[in-house]
């Protein structure tokens, strides 16, 4: 398919614009002005409009298919989310209005979403208080991280490294690393899945700041020594910092603040379903225990007497500014709306439903791919295509396999502790019909892995392109179409 | 309600395939000490109930102000056709694209995004996007500090004061010194900028047009610092650049700045897109994914995520950037506005722009007691001094239905009666007219 530049004809006209209604024209002197035009595309709206269908239709979507990209909680993402995060008092509201005079009476509702949602938060992670200013979960990282740098300053600790399990994230030590400390793996225990406490005893001195967990971890496992190692980690004034990533997995059943951590984020593309667009945008919250609270980013959205909402500025050891006004809104709210529907019942089926999908997909898939843990899982759990890779057959063509089941593949070769790593996701909106389709087609895969893996190193046939050359591409660095 | 799809009795089913009989027994690893000391949320709604619980909040909000309010966030018309392409599920619902053939439309969508920031930039490489402008421009002061080995950042004072506060929290922790110009309402100061360049310097901060709205050609102020050893970073508004000079024709080494302008709605604060474009000798230093063109085994044209040494889930804490969900959709619709409006569209805008400003400065100069602070070219923002506090004028002109300006006391101690006014092809004659009346009518009173 063409890049929109080809299909461009000199001369013709897309969007039409009124006529100028004033008798001025404005003046930007020559030495300020650019030499030739930006050279866009000259396009009729129904070009545009057939070449995005047409782009569309090229891509896998929850809408279109089964997608248990591990960690990634690709769930569905209910329409009426999008109804009111379309709702003209939201979207036409510029951001600077509450900070004019008596503006912030103009955005109450605005303020009021921002309110209830922080507090709900609250209440679902056992935190004390809530920003949303967060853009996405690595945002909250950062965010949290800065946090407790700021509370280590403020207590005149000198602490210089964090903690990390070899199984997180990889956004994990570059937040940490970009909140300017030195990182230390933690290697995870290899007959539990979970953080080695002898190892971390070890590790943890008084140069830590803080240790980052997930948990349940990318492994999908829950660690039941949560509360021991914020004891351990309380005793060297360093701080949990919890990664909420796989938050799915436990609403209602476990609550980060109950269990010592100080510090988290929580992916609401996750868990609480706003759209993940492509790779974004995101919001990633981050709640914090009392004695962290000061350090919040600012504005923040405070309820008076009144029952009215105002922003607040005044908080002398907050960390300052993380976003230029109050986060990604109009991706929170369609958080809030999801809360809403759910309600109390609804979020614990979730996680009930979430977990019992991949246990489901887990007995259905074990006695054909190894399972390097072999114990019930959360959310999620990792195989192994170390069998496969026996004959040649990687995790990487069991995942282009799939594609032409109709399936988007799982996360492959992550976490990193695991060979040949097919990381599975299911979900709790998926059905028993889905979860049946894609057990068969992973159990056929595994078969042919062995009877015919020429078909398996194949895939996938049926997508418009096949195993793109990525080395070619680094190579090349094609980034911009120069036609 | 939750929108779980299996019934009471395919749950049993699916228990009994993996041995358990309760659902409760799922969290058996959870021991009863770690269970929630509370869960108090409220039951579920319709919903019904939940969109017309949202639609009256949505209502208490003066969302239908005629807008001259600005700051780096401006009113602009989105063609109706951004809206409608950009909610198909297909775009909305995909995750990053990790796989490629499953991915193709997202992967050249955002190689051609990459493409029009290039052109409309006049830079050689641009990234997938970044959170929004504030934090492309942190982003960039990394950048440079990576790729120079040194210390210092200095600050031309045109910044937007929201950008500078976050530049100020994004380097908190790392051992850098920060330098600020002194604050000049109209075009750079070359004399106040120099004389903050060391040997140490990384980077110089620049913007066009500046907070103030001010044109200028930083095309001396790039040589000198290149002379140092310094890159220069410009901070652009895209619509502007339809006509303005461009970071490229500078010599910048980075371009960043906020797409809102591009189809993006006012949105309360957010999602908005940070843009970031640099020269193809920098490319490996740049933060965020980005997108390259290949071809696949059978030698078709194909689209990947390239680059990917440069990023946190290789390179971990040795990561350029922090950056893993990025602003994907909004990207994609600032695509789509670009290759909606065109070429030719894409100046009509900005000749608009230029023009209502020009005359809505003509307005304001005929208001006793106003005077248009003479700080240089204007696009499409200006400031006044009234003879009163800006904020309270403000105050009073909301309840006429017009959101006149950015008072600039908010961010600069002693400007109270300073006023920044933003004009986008939105405001009509009628509208622009409407602002000065009743400013003088205010002012009169």
């Amino acid at each position: 398919m063409p890049v929109i530049f080809e299909k461009s004809v000199p001369g013709r006209r897309g969007v039409r614009l009124p006529e100028c209604d004033v008798p001025c024209k404005g003046d930007i002197p020559e030495a300020c002005r650019r030499g030739r035009d930006a050279e866009l595309c000259e396009l009729s709206e129904l070009d545009v409009v057939r070449h995005f269908t047409e782009l569309s239709r090229r891509n896998f979507g929850i809408d279109t298919a089964f997608y248990p990209l591990g960690s990634c909680t690709m769930k569905y993402n209910p329409k009426v989310n999008e109804a009111v995060a379309g709702l003209d008092g939201f979207v036409n509201l510029h951001p600077f209005l509450p900070q004019l005079d008596r503006g912030g009476m103009f955005t109450q509702g605005a303020f009021q979403v921002m309110y209830e949602l922080e507090r709900l938060l609250c209440e679902i992670s056992g935190m004390t208080a809530f920003t949303l200013h967060p853009m996405a979960g690595a945002h909250g990282e950062l965010t949290g991280m800065m946090c407790i740098a700021a509370y280590h300053r403020d207590r005149g600790n000198r602490k210089t490294e964090v903690l990390i399990p070899d199984e997180a994230h990889g956004t994990n030590p570059s937040s940490a690393a970009i909140a300017g400390y030195r990182t230390r793996p933690m290697p995870t225990d290899r007959r539990s899945g979970m953080l080695d406490v002898g190892e971390l005893e070890k590790l943890v001195s008084e140069e830590t700041a803080a240790i980052m967990l997930t948990n349940p971890n990318t492994l999908g496992i829950f660690n039941t020594h949560i509360h021991r190692i914020a004891e351990i980690a309380h005793r060297h004034d360093a701080l949990i910092y919890y990664d909420g990533a796989n938050l799915n997995a436990v609403l209602g059943k476990f609550r980060p603040g109950d269990a010592g951590v100080d510090v988290m984020h929580i992916n609401l593309h996750k868990t609480f379903s706003t759209p993940h667009g492509g790779g974004g945008p995101g919001a990633g919250p981050v709640g914090v225990r009392e004695t962290l609270e000061p350090y919040l980013p600012i504005s923040r959205v405070v309820k008076r007497r009144d029952g009215t909402y105002v922003l607040n500025y005044q908080y002398p050891k907050s960390i300052g500014y993380m976003a230029p006004f109050y986060g990604n809104f109009l991706v929170y709210l369609r958080a809030l709306a999801y809360i809403l529907v759910n309600g109390k019942q609804g979020l614990v089926e979730v996680s009930e439903n979430a977990v019992l999908n991949a246990n489901y997909v887990m007995h259905g898939l074990k006695d054909v791919y190894a399972l390097p843990y072999d114990r019930p899982c959360m959310h999620e759990f990792v195989l192994s295509a170390s069998r496969q890779a026996e004959n040649g057959i990687r995790a990487m063509d069991i995942a282009k396999a799939l594609i032409d089941c109709g399936f988007h593949p799982p996360t492959v070769y992550f976490p990193l502790i695991v060979k040949e790593a097919l990381m599975i996701e299911p979900t709790e909106t998926e059905s028993k019909e889905t979860l049946d389709a894609f057990i068969r087609a992973m159990r056929e895969i595994a078969e042919k892995a062995e009877t015919a893996p020429d078909e398996i190193r194949a895939a996938p046939q049926k997508t418009s392109v096949s195993r793109p050359d990525e080395a070619k591409a680094a190579r090349e660095m094609d980034l911009c179409y120069r036609g | 309600m939750s929108y779980v799809a299996n019934t009471e009795a395919q749950r049993k089913e699916m228990l009994a395939a993996c041995g358990l009989s309760s659902m409760e027994e799922l969290f058996a690893a959870i021991p009863e000490e770690l269970r929630p000391k509370s869960f108090d949320l409220l039951a579920g709604k319709s919903e019904l109930e939940v969109r017309s619980y949202l639609s009256g909040l949505a209502r208490r909000n003066y969302s239908h102000l005629v807008y001259f309010l600005g700051g780096g966030i401006y009113d602009h018309y989105i063609p109706a056709a951004v809206d409608a392409l950009a909610c198909r599920g297909e775009f909305t619902t995909s995750y990053t694209p990790y796989q490629p053939e499953c991915s193709q439309g997202t992967l050249q969508a955002i190689y051609e995004y990459q493409t029009q920031i290039c052109r409309l930039t006049g830079m050689e490489a641009s990234n997938a996007s970044l959170y929004d402008g504030g934090s492309a421009l942190c982003e960039a002061c990394h950048m440079a500090l990576a790729a120079t080995g040194r210390s210092r950042i200095v600050m031309d004072s045109g910044i937007n004061p929201v950008y500078r506060q976050m530049i100020r929290t994004y380097t908190a922790n790392l051992s850098i010194e920060l330098a600020e110009a002194p604050l000049v309402l109209g075009q750079s100061s070359r004399d106040n900028l120099f004389s903050l360049l060391n040997g140490e310097t990384a980077a110089v901060i620049l913007q066009n047009p500046n907070f103030f709205g001010v044109v200028d050609d930083h095309s001396d102020i790039v040589a000198h610092c290149h002379e140092m050893g310094v890159l220069a970073v410009q901070s652009v508004y895209p619509i502007a650049l339809a006509l303005v000079k461009t970071p490229g024709e500078i010599g910048a080494d980075i371009a960043t700045g906020e797409g809102q302008s591009l189809g993006l709605p006012l949105g309360f604060g957010g999602p908005y897109l940070g843009f970031m474009a640099t020269t193809r000798g920098l490319v490996r230093k740049m933060p965020g994914r980005v997108a390259g063109r290949t071809v696949d085994r059978n030698g078709r044209e194909s689209f990947v995520l390239t680059l990917q040494a440069r990023e946190q889930h290789i390179r971990r804490e040795k990561a350029t950037s922090n950056i893993c969900t990025n602003q994907a959709l909004c990207a994609l619709r600032a695509h789509m506005y670009l290759s909606l409006v065109g070429r030719e569209g894409i100046k009509e805008i900005a000749n608009l722009c230029l023009a209502k400003t020009a005359y809505a400065m003509e307005r304001f100069r005929a208001i006793p007691g106003v005077e248009v602070a003479d700080c240089g070219p204007a696009f499409n923002e200006f400031v006044v001094r009234l003879s009163v506090d800006a904020a309270g004028l403000i105050g009073r002109l909301i309840d006429h239905g017009i959101a006149p300006g950015l008072p600039l006391g908010r961010f600069y101690p002693g400007m109270n009666e300073y006023l920044l006014v933003a004009v986008t092809e939105k405001r009509t004659k009628f509208e622009i007219g409407r602002l000065a009346e009743t400013v003088e009518a205010v002012l009169c009173q």
